[in-house]
């Protein structure tokens, strides 16, 4: 009786034995379940580009590079060319960026370095609930709110003024290129602001005390030290608010027009890459248009993730930088 | 001595102007959030009725109906997206944080950044091509794989994020008292990082739920209840789409309402988030 308590814990048993091996092919399991998880985002990364190509396949053959070149996208004869949307992508996101990043940096500025402690947070909640708002219900309110404002009072006066321009041009139908970027502007702003806001903050602080000690002013300490040191970072954070705009799809396609178009005038409808697939996706009743479609697609993804690259790596390359030097 | 002091003053007067300037700029940003919630209210509140929640829609030019089939629909979506998607992605999350070697993790964090960016229509038209197109109609089950994707790797990425705050003492603890490592995982690591990986989960519902690009053409909108997940199936943003967009004032009316109840489940979400991020990190364990 006694020899065999003694002896148990020292000869393996076997219902112990079975244990271990079960807790080493419960460990591999769990290892492969979870590296399957993993590998799943590169899975989904080679499903988009394989569906979008094999989509767009008969597009490619059919018009190779003019596709790219082509001015002209009309359903009825099978002619697609993607230039018109390139263009609307192009200029509706250039105007959100020519509104977002200044006022973006502005607020950012503000946040770190101005406002009083308390505000700060507040602040910036009320920011990431602006980025809440679904793109839809930004249409919504440019289409009912902003588009009637700005075709009865703000664009007349814009062509009264800079009329000579050929951009303040044209009959003002309300919807286009203008008030699409404005919606744009407004949706990437949180973007902007946060990611500056992210920026600044990992400027040292050593940086704006020799600044003050200089005798600076605290807007050149803002300007010398800090804006000139961060540049490259904010740089990064307006090319991330630009793939954010880029890809933007509801809002634009409510107020843009939806109608291809390459000209001056800003007050023009127009369409994007994204607003012309979610426009037109579903009435695509022939082959080659739907797959012109998907080529579309094809030229936005590609698009986006480069500008997306560029952009993390600024970025990323800005703040561990920095981080790593006050460390 | 004139000189230097009247430069200064002028320094200090421009420094003065630049920082209104900041300050009026901060305004600006914040204005459109203020501008949108009073219009959604103004607009939409008037139309919120019993009939509303519950209510099918009622054809084109009739008063009245309601959007109930809509508001039932995006949470049947939510549910079946995150059912698909949170698995994967806290499984991949627990697999950069417990499991990875440096350089998979690299590329599996790159590969993640890089679908975070891809532009949501771009995921209905997969879901279309991968579901639609072969099932010859479309599907609430397209809907949800299309948000499903848009919340793989943000789940991912915030689960990985929130289990490397978990001290490194208690993985130590736990196998050195013999736990196998997948059931160190499971009991202690997975539970002592629970809020914050329900933040992150409640952050990706929060940013689908809204999403109309990729149902525009996958989950497509039915006037009825759904009753079956091979067919169509209604959800809110798209019904504020169809409906701001057609020439009905009565619709147009109801846009707002719908758009109303949006924003309040997407808010109601991103305050639960804070509700739950709030909560200190070492109290729940």
């Amino acid at each position: 009786m006694n020899t065999e308590v003694a002896t148990t814990p020292l000869s393996p048993a076997p219902g112990r034995a079975g244990a271990r091996s079960g807790t080493r092919l419960g460990d591999t399991l769990f290892h492969l379940v979870c590296l399957g998880g993993a590998l799943v985002v590169g899975v989904l990364l080679a499903l988009v580009l394989w569906q979008l190509f094999k989509g767009s396949s008969l597009a490619l053959k059919q018009f190779g590079w003019k596709f790219f070149t082509g001015s002209e996208w009309n359903p009825v004869t099978d002619q697609f060319g993607a230039l018109p949307f390139i263009f609307g992508t192009l200029v509706s996101s250039g105007i959100a960026l020519l509104i977002a990043v200044p006022l973006g940096i502005g607020t950012a500025i503000y946040l770190t370095d101005l406002a009083p402690v308390k505000l700060r947070q507040p602040m910036t909640s009320l920011i990431e609930m602006l980025a809440a708002v679904p793109s839809v219900v930004w249409g919504l309110w440019g289409l009912f709110v902003l588009m009637p404002l700005l075709r009865a009072s703000i664009y007349p006066l814009l062509q009264k003024w800079f009329g000579f321009l050929p951009l303040f041009q044209g009959p003002i139908y309300g919807i286009g290129l203008l008030t699409s970027g404005i919606i744009l502007a407004i949706m990437i702003l949180p973007i902007v602001t946060s990611v500056s806001r992210e920026v600044l903050r990992s400027v040292p602080n050593l940086q704006r005390e020799a600044a003050y000690a200089l005798g600076a002013t605290r807007w050149e300490v803002t300007r010398i030290a800090v804006l000139s040191y961060a540049r490259r970072g904010l740089f990064g954070a307006a090319v991330l608010g630009l793939g954010r705009a880029i890809g933007e799809t509801m809002a634009v396609t409510m107020v843009i027009g939806n109608t291809p178009f390459i000209g001056w005038s800003l007050f023009h409808p127009a369409g994007t890459l994204a607003s012309g697939i979610a426009n037109e996706f579903t009435e695509a009743t022939t082959d080659i248009y739907q797959s012109s479609l998907f080529e579309l697609g094809l030229v936005l993804l590609g698009v986006t993730i480069l500008v997306n690259i560029v952009a993390q790596a600024m970025v990323r390359a800005f703040t561990t930088a920095e981080t790593r030097q006050v460390a | 001595m004139n000189v230097t002091s009247s430069n200064h003053n002028i320094r200090k007067a421009k420094s003065f102007a630049m920082n209104g300037l900041c300050i009026l700029c901060a305004v600006l940003v914040i204005l459109p959030l203020g501008l949108i919630l009073f219009y959604l209210i103004q607009k939409g509140a008037s139309s919120l009725n019993w009939a509303f929640f519950t209510g099918l829609p009622k054809s084109a030019g009739v008063p009245g109906g309601g959007m109930g089939n809509a508001i039932v629909g995006t949470l049947e979506l939510l549910a079946l997206a995150s059912g698909i998607g949170v698995p994967i992605g806290v499984l991949g999350g627990v697999y950069l944080s417990e499991y990875g070697g440096e350089r998979m993790n690299t590329w599996i964090r790159f590969w993640a950044d890089v679908l975070n960016g891809v532009p949501s229509i771009v995921w209905g038209m997969v879901a279309y091509a991968l579901v639609v197109l072969p099932m010859k109609g479309f599907s609430a089950w397209a809907g949800a794989l299309a948000l499903a994707f848009i919340m793989i790797p943000l789940v991912l990425r915030t689960t990985e994020e929130v289990l490397a705050l978990v001290p490194r003492s208690y993985r130590e603890a736990a196998l050195a008292l013999g736990l196998p490592q997948w059931k160190t995982i499971v009991r202690i690591i997975l539970p002592t990082a629970r809020r914050g990986i329900i933040t992150g989960i409640l952050l990706a519902m929060g940013r689908v739920a809204g999403e109309t690009a990729p149902l525009l053409f996958t989950a497509l909108g039915n006037d009825y209840w759904n009753k079956n997940l091979s067919k169509p199936i209604a959800a809110l943003p798209l019904e504020i789409f169809n409906y701001s967009i057609s020439p009905y004032d009565d619709w147009n009316r109801q846009a707002w309402a719908g758009a109303l109840v949006l924003v309040a489940m997407t808010f109601c979400l991103s305050l639960s988030v804070r509700l739950f991020s709030t909560g200190r990190f070492q109290k729940n364990t």
